[in-house]
């Protein structure tokens, strides 16, 4: 269980955004020295409001962005040196909308064994029979094999996406947003399968998904991203249970569990979304952050381990003055 | 769902057909609701159970080839049936308003926010154009935007999907009005602004005694902000009461199985199997007789091919041919 399949060492993303006609082009730190580590069999949720660098992460891990400073290693093996080829053999992707990342002029057949002829994999028999399993893994009958995306449904689509995804046998599937365009009744449906393809295949995710309650239900280690930085990654139990930083459990508690007894709560996050191409000196979580402190808008936080994980605060350093052993948020 | 008193808005046998090449599609079928001045009704469905089309029979604001028939729907004493399309407009932006999910679309791209805050209350209030700006700082303030005299002069595209809500609530509100219909207020914003923007509009709605028709497909937030609930399943509400009944003890079939297939912090248990609801929404074209969801129902017998009797005690009312709603069948106390 216990072997990294990806790592992010120091990994950035800087792009350079100009700012009105004339302006100059100013640095906007996307990501922001990240690393991460997953583990074999391991579902790692990807947590974050929009902008945060979710997807820019999602992006580079999958080869379609260059990192601008740190490693990304795959089974120990640096991906900058392998070309996209060889990762996304290893690699792939589903994305949310089932609308728009399946090509609406290509049969499902064409659709889910296109990564076998990019790959060269097979010939056409081969393939056939490949492409069959796969469906029937995924839970669509091979009926749907000459048919469009048009004639399917959102549902039906997703696994589409996900059977394409499969086909390959990658080690790890960046999900993003997987189940935000679907229904309720279909998203628990999508969420088993991939619950189930993950036991069944020893398949590592990285679940990225703005839904707090389905990243609890299916992740086994959080990762909580703010302006391009992880300010707090632990185990699915310590997070949920006993959050650290305080943005984490900001975003806790704007989960809406369907409890009619409990009004709509406050999360205390006063101001916007900062900027990210003026982040917030300092901390840059200290204008929305109600325990902030003069320290904080001074002086950045550290990593300071934490169990599974670690956490970006100076309550929780030992050697900040404002450090608070006893603190839970 | 009735109570002595009359309603803001009461709406009986709700129908609404759409002509198609191959048929009639029978989009809303016969849906009954009453709302009363100060309470907030949440209608919760999927997509394609007619909740959104409903939101806008009632404002009005049908497309043309959409045929509209109800034996009653009235606004504080006005037929909205029979009003004229300049009546109407009067209403809407008025005494009724709008919000609805993507603010940038509600927005218009070309014209400051101030203008368009102002526009609503100087058409339909002949007020100068001083008081209709002194309104829109005062409401920008309101909903909690800062340095609210400075915005007016901003366009949509200066403000974050957030602001932007915020302005879209504050024009809802320039003119006082007694109904708000909010469709999907908050299903494009991150949870943490969804959070703000519901209590908000919760704070709101209480404050000025404002009805509103919140319509979502996210049981925590009706579960959050509902006095009263309706369970829409392909053109019917299945099941209709207070939030604390219907999530407390719920009756239809769907709605169980609906609470089941979403992860519930604190009750499902991490990783384990999500329920799930077989099959698909039938087709509403042409002939459509008995409950709509027994083709995905556990508890389907003959007798739901029928007609399906109404069943509960006022408020809390389900459609169903089981008198429990199948609660004792799937082990769930009476």
């Amino acid at each position: 269980m216990n072997a990294p399949v990806l790592e992010l060492r120091n990994v950035a993303k800087t792009y350079r955004v100009k700012q009105g006609l004339f302006g100059k082009a100013k640095p906007l730190n996307a990501v922001n020295d990240v690393s991460l580590t997953l583990n074999k069999g391991e579902v790692l949720g990807l947590v974050g409001e929009s902008g945060c660098g979710k997807s820019t992460l999602a992006k580079i891990l999958l080869g379609l962005e260059a990192p601008t400073a740190g490693q990304v290693l795959v089974d120990g093996e640096e991906i900058g040196g392998q070309g996209r080829l060889a990762l996304a053999r290893r690699i792939q992707p589903i994305f949310q909308d089932p609308y728009s990342s399946l090509n609406p002029r290509k049969t499902i057949a064409d659709i889910v064994s296109l990564p076998l002829r990019v790959h060269g994999v097979g010939d056409a028999t081969s393939r056939a029979k490949s492409v069959r399993e796969t469906l029937e893994l995924v839970g669509l009958p091979a009926r749907v094999l000459n048919t469009y995306p048009s004639q399917m449904s959102g549902g039906q689509r997703q696994r589409v996406a996900i059977a394409r995804a499969l086909i390959m046998h990658p080690e790890i599937v960046i999900c993003d947003e997987p189940t935000s365009a679907l229904d309720v009744s279909v998203q628990s449906q999508i969420l088993n399968l991939l619950n189930d393809l993950r036991k069944e295949f020893g398949l590592t995710y990285l679940f990225i998904s703005h839904d707090l309650a389905v990243v609890e239900h299916l992740a086994t280690r959080v990762a909580v991203m703010y302006l391009g930085r992880i300010v707090e990654e632990a185990n699915v139990a310590d997070l949920f249970d006993a959050p650290r930083h305080p943005y984490s459990r900001a975003l806790l508690n704007s989960v809406l569990t369907p409890d009619p007894s409990q009004g709509v709560p406050d999360t205390q996050l006063g101001a916007a979304y900062p900027n990210p191409i003026n982040p917030p000196s300092g901390c840059h979580f200290h204008p929305r952050c109600p325990f902030a402190q003069s320290h904080c808008k001074a002086n950045a936080p550290r990593p300071v381990p934490r169990e599974g994980g670690h956490v970006e605060c100076h309550l929780h350093d030992p050697d900040s003055p404002m450090y608070r052993p006893d603190f839970t948020v | 769902m009735n109570d002595t008193a009359t309603p803001l808005l009461g709406v009986r046998g709700l129908t609404l057909d759409i002509p198609m090449s191959s048929g009639v599609l029978h989009a809303v079928r016969g849906i009954d609701f009453d709302l009363h001045r100060g309470e907030t009704l949440c209608i919760v469905g999927e997509s394609g159970s007619g909740k959104s089309l409903t939101s806008l029979a009632i404002m009005g604001l049908l497309d043309k080839n959409i045929r509209r028939s109800a034996e009653r729907m009235e606004f504080d004493g006005i037929d909205l049936l029979s009003a004229s399309r300049r009546q109407m407009r009067s209403l809407r932006g008025d005494r009724i308003a709008m919000i609805f999910q993507e603010p940038m679309t509600s927005l218009n791209p070309a014209y400051t926010i101030g203008d368009q805050l102002m526009e609503a209350l100087r058409l339909h209030r002949n007020v100068s154009r001083e008081k209709a700006r002194a309104r829109a700082v005062e409401l920008l303030e309101k909903v909690g935007i800062t340095a609210a005299a400075s915005r007016l002069g901003q366009y949509p595209h200066q403000l974050s999907g957030g602001l932007r809500q915020r302005v879209v609530i504050a024009m809802a509100l320039m003119c006082e009005p007694e109904l708000i219909i909010a469709d999907e207020p908050t299903t494009a914003l991150d949870v943490t602004i969804q959070a703000q923007i519901l209590s908000l509009l919760v704070e709101l709605t209480r404050e000025m005694g404002v009805a509103m028709i919140l319509i979502t497909h996210d049981l925590g937030v009706v579960a959050r902000v509902a006095d009263k609930v309706g369970v829409m399943y392909a053109g019917e509400l299945v099941e209709t009461g207070p939030a604390a009944d219907v999530f407390g003890k719920p009756l239809h079939p769907y709605t169980r199985g609906l609470l089941r297939c979403i992860p519930q912090p604190g009750k499902t248990q991490r990783g384990a199997e999500l329920g799930t609801i077989p099959g698909i929404v039938p087709s509403l074209i042409g002939d459509v007789q008995g409950c709509a969801f027994r083709t995905r129902c556990p508890h389907a017998i003959d007798a739901c091919r029928d007609a399906i009797p109404e069943r509960g005690t006022p408020p809390h009312e389900f459609l169903c041919v089981h008198p429990d709603g199948a609660r004792a069948a799937e082990g769930e106390p009476a």
